[in-house]
C-alpha cells in the first residue's frame, strides 16, 4: 500500500507542472500568411523570421516549456487559411495563430479559434471590422488598420489641400474597408469622395482605372489596395502623367518593403503611414540591423509587429502562469506593451493595440544615404487619434 | 459631351487603346504559346516562367552588366530561347512519345521550379526597370494622354506577330515546320533534320515569351510572379482563337485585350473573369475555337 501511494504521488509531481501550466508541454506558435503571392514580402516569410527572433529573445521556453513556430502559406484563401488552422488547432498542438495578411482570411481565422478556444493576434491585415462588429474575446489587432491609415495618410494630405478624391479599391474586404474610412475621414475634414472603381486582388493592368481616376478630376487619387498591386498603379500612374497632370497619389497601405522594390526613383514623394520605422530611434536601429542580418530585408510594420505581438503573447503566458486561452488573454487586455515596436501601448477591450503610428514621406534617391533609409517621418500620431474610440468601435465586448 | 451608355465617348476612346495596349502583350504571348502547341503539339505552362525570364534578364542585362533597352531587346530572347532550346532538347522531347498531360505536368513543375528559384532571390516584390529614354514621356491625344512606351509596345508587337505569321505560312522553312507535323516519319525521310526543328520551335516560342516579358519590363514591376497572373489569360486567349491557330492567337489577343478593357469601363468586378466567361460561349458555341479546323 505505501509504495502505491509513494508511485502515485511521484507520478502525481512529475505529472503537475505540466498540469498546472503549459498544455502538452509545449507552446507553438503558427505563423499564417501569403508567402507566395502579392504579399509576400509584406509579411511572408519575413514574419515567420520576426517570430523566431522574438522567441529566441524572450530565451526560447515559457514555464519552463519549449516555445516553437510553425508556419505556412495560406494563398490568400480563406478557405485554405481555415483548413490549415483547423488542422494545427486539431492535430499540431497549435496554441495561437499569428500575422493572418489579408482582411478576408483573418476574419475567418479569428472566427474559427474564437470557437476553437484559441488566441489569434492579427498584424499583417489591415480591416477594423477585427476589433469592430466581429470584435472576439480571444481575438487581438497589433501593428495597424485601415482607421490608422485613413487618420495618417488620408488627414496628411487633406491638410494640404487635397480636399476631393477618387479611390481605386482591391475588390475585397480589406478594400472597401480601407476605402470607407478614409472618404468618411475626408469628408469628415470638409472634404468630397468624387467616385470610385474597384479592380479584382492582383490585377497587372491598372491602365483603364487609372484614366478613368483621371477623367474624374479629383485632386487625390487614393491607392486603397497594397502590395504588388499599388506598385504597379504607382508605376504606371507615371506613364500616365497623372502626377505631372496636377492630382495626387495616395498609396493608403504601403510599407518599407514596397518602397524598396519599386525604387525611390518612381516612389519619392508619396506619403504613407507605417507603425514602425527601423531608421526612427537607436533602438529601432539596432532591431533593424539584426533583421537585416539576418533575412536580407529591413522589417516594415507587420514584421516589427510580429515580433511584437510573439513576445506579448509570451509575456502574458508568463504573468498567468498558464497557456490556457482565457487567462491568457485577459493578461494580453491586462499588461502594457513596450518594447521596440510599441512603446507604453495598451490594449483597448475590443483587443485593439493603440500604440502610435508615423507619417512618413519617403525620400528623393539624393536624400538617402545609408542603404534602406527611406523615409523622413513627417509626424507622430498618438494611438488614441489613430484608432477608433473602442466604446464607437461597434464591438460588443466594449462596456461603457 | 457626348455619351454612350453613360460614358463620355472620348472616355471609351481611351479605354480602346488601352484595350489594343493590353491586347498587344495578349497576342504576343499566345502567339508563342499556339506556335509551341501548333507544332509539337505541348501544352507550355512554362509560358509564363519564360516571359518572366525575359524581364529578368533585361533587368539583369542593365544592373549587372549595363546593358541597355535595345540590347536586351535582342539578348534576352536569345538567352531565353536558348534556354529553352536545352530544355526541350535534354528533357521534353523525351516526352513527345507519351501522353499529353506528360508535356503539361514537365512545364508546369518547370514553371513552379523557376519562378520558386527567382523568389528566393529576388522576393515577390520585385524590382523596377526604367523605360529607354527615347520611349518616355507621353503625346496627348486629345481624348487621352498616350505613354509614348505604350504606343511603341503595340507597334512591336504587332510587326512581330505578322514576322511570325509570315515565318510559318509563307516560307520555305515555315513549311518544313508544318510538314514536321503532319508527319514526322514521311520529312525525315526527305532527309530533314525534324528533332532540330522541333527543337528550333520551343527555343523561337520561349524567345517569343522572353521578347513580350522584354517589351512588359517598363510597364510592370518586374516581379517572378508577373507571368503567373498572366499565364490563364493568354491560355484562355489561345482556346477562344483555336488550340493551335497561329492567326487565330493573334487575333483574339488583340480582340479579348479590348473586350477586358471595355469590361473595366462598365462593370470593373467582372474584368478578371470576362475573358473566361467569353471562353466558354466560345466553347459551347464552336468547341475548335474561333479560328480552329474543326477536328
Amino acid at each position: 500500500m505505501k509504495r502505491v501511494l509513494l508511485s502515485a504521488a511521484s507520478v502525481a509531481a512529475l505529472a503537475a507542472p505540466a498540469l498546472a501550466q503549459v498544455s502538452d508541454d509545449r507552446v507553438r506558435i503558427g505563423i499564417l500568411n501569403d508567402q507566395s503571392g502579392v504579399y509576400a514580402d509584406f509579411g511572408g516569410q519575413y514574419s515567420y523570421q520576426a517570430a523566431l527572433m522574438a522567441v529566441e529573445d524572450f530565451g526560447g521556453t515559457v514555464l519552463d516549456a519549449p516555445i516553437d513556430v510553425v508556419t505556412a502559406d495560406h494563398q490568400n484563401k480563406p478557405d485554405i487559411a481555415s483548413n490549415i488552422a483547423r488542422q494545427w488547432y486539431d492535430t499540431e498542438q497549435v496554441d495561437t495563430i499569428m500575422e493572418l495578411t489579408a482582411s478576408s482570411v483573418a476574419l475567418a481565422v479569428q472566427a474559427l479559434s474564437r470557437e476553437a478556444g484559441k488566441i489569434t493576434i492579427t498584424t499583417g491585415a489591415a480591416t477594423t471590422e477585427l476589433t469592430g462588429a466581429q470584435c472576439s474575446p480571444l481575438g487581438f489587432h497589433w501593428a495597424y488598420d485601415t482607421h490608422a491609415l485613413a487618420v495618417g495618410t488620408g488627414g496628411a494630405l487633406v491638410e494640404q489641400g487635397g480636399d476631393t478624391w477618387y479611390f481605386l479599391t482591391a475588390d475585397y474586404a480589406f478594400g472597401y474597408s480601407l476605402e470607407e474610412n478614409t472618404g468618411a475621414y475626408v469628408q469628415q475634414a470638409g472634404g468630397q469622395v468624387l467616385g470610385s472603381v474597384r479592380h479584382p486582388l492582383a490585377t497587372t493592368d491598372y491602365s483603364s482605372f487609372l484614366l478613368q481616376a483621371q477623367a474624374s478630376g479629383a485632386k487625390v487619387i487614393g491607392l486603397a489596395n497594397a502590395g504588388m498591386d499599388t506598385q504597379n498603379a504607382i508605376k504606371q500612374a507615371s506613364e500616365f502623367g497623372i502626377v505631372q497632370g496636377g492630382q495626387r497619389l495616395a498609396a493608403l497601405l504601403f510599407t518599407l518593403a514596397e518602397v524598396h522594390g519599386l525604387g525611390l526613383e518612381a516612389a519619392q514623394g508619396l506619403t504613407l503611414t507605417e507603425s514602425f520605422y527601423w531608421n526612427r530611434n537607436e533602438e529601432s536601429a539596432e532591431f533593424g540591423r539584426r533583421f537585416l542580418e539576418r533575412t536580407g530585408m529591413m522589417p516594415n510594420m507587420v514584421h516589427a509587429g510580429t515580433y511584437s505581438a510573439v513576445l506579448a503573447y509570451l509575456r502574458a503566458i508568463e504573468a498567468a502562469g498558464t497557456d490556457e486561452a482565457e487567462a491568457v488573454a485577459a493578461k494580453l487586455h491586462e499588461l502594457p506593451v513596450n518594447d521596440v515596436f510599441a512603446q507604453d501601448a495598451r490594449v483597448a477591450p475590443n483587443g485593439r493595440l493603440i500604440s502610435d503610428v508615423y507619417l512618413l514621406e519617403v525620400k528623393a534617391p539624393g536624400e538617402s544615404d545609408v542603404e534602406w533609409d527611406y523615409f523622413n517621418v513627417l509626424a507622430t500620431i498618438p494611438g488614441d487619434q489613430a484608432y477608433i474610440d473602442p466604446a464607437e468601435s461597434g464591438c460588443s465586448l466594449v462596456t461603457n | 459631351m457626348t455619351t454612350l451608355f453613360g460614358v463620355p465617348v472620348q472616355a471609351l476612346l481611351g479605354q480602346l487603346l488601352v484595350g489594343l495596349i493590353n491586347g498587344s502583350f495578349y497576342a504576343l504571348l499566345s502567339l508563342g504559346l499556339a506556335v509551341i502547341f501548333g507544332l509539337l503539339r505541348v501544352i507550355n505552362f512554362a509560358h509564363g516562367a519564360q516571359y518572366m525570364l525575359g524581364a529578368f534578364v533585361a533587368l539583369l542585362l542593365a544592373t549587372k552588366a549595363g546593358i541597355g533597352y535595345w540590347f536586351a531587346l535582342l539578348l534576352a530572347p536569345l538567352i531565353v530561347g536558348g534556354f529553352g532550346a536545352l530544355v526541350e532538347r535534354t528533357m521534353l522531347s523525351r516526352l513527345y512519345k507519351l501522353d499529353h498531360l506528360y508535356g503539361l505536368l514537365f512545364t508546369f513543375g518547370l514553371a513552379l521550379t523557376i519562378e520558386g528559384t527567382f523568389r528566393y532571390f529576388f522576393g515577390a516584390s520585385g524590382q523596377p526597370y526604367a523605360a529607354p529614354p527615347a520611349l518616355q514621356g507621353a503625346v496627348n491625344l486629345g481624348f487621352m494622354f498616350l505613354p509614348i512606351y505604350r504606343g511603341w509596345v503595340v507597334i512591336a508587337s504587332l510587326a512581330v506577330c505578322i514576322g511570325v505569321w509570315l515565318l510559318i505560312e509563307r516560307t520555305k522553312l515555315g513549311s518544313y515546320l508544318r510538314a514536321a507535323t503532319e508527319n514526322p516519319v514521311l520529312v525525315q525521310s526527305f532527309g530533314i533534320n525534324v528533332p532540330l526543328l522541333l527543337t528550333l520551335t520551343y527555343g523561337l516560342g520561349a524567345a517569343l515569351a522572353a521578347l513580350a516579358g522584354v517589351l512588359a519590363a517598363p510597364v510592370y514591376q518586374v516581379s517572378p510572379l508577373m507571368g503567373s497572373n498572366l499565364i490563364i489569360i493568354v491560355f484562355a486567349v489561345v482556346v477562344v482563337g483555336g488550340m493551335g491557330s497561329i492567326l487565330g492567337a493573334i487575333v483574339t489577343g488583340y480582340m479579348l485585350g479590348v473586350a477586358e478593357g471595355m469590361t473595366k469601363v462598365f462593370y470593373p468586378e467582372a474584368s478578371n473573369i470576362v475573358i473566361f466567361v467569353i471562353m466558354a460561349i466560345v466553347l459551347i458555341l464552336r468547341p475548335a475555337g474561333l479560328f480552329g479546323k474543326d477536328a
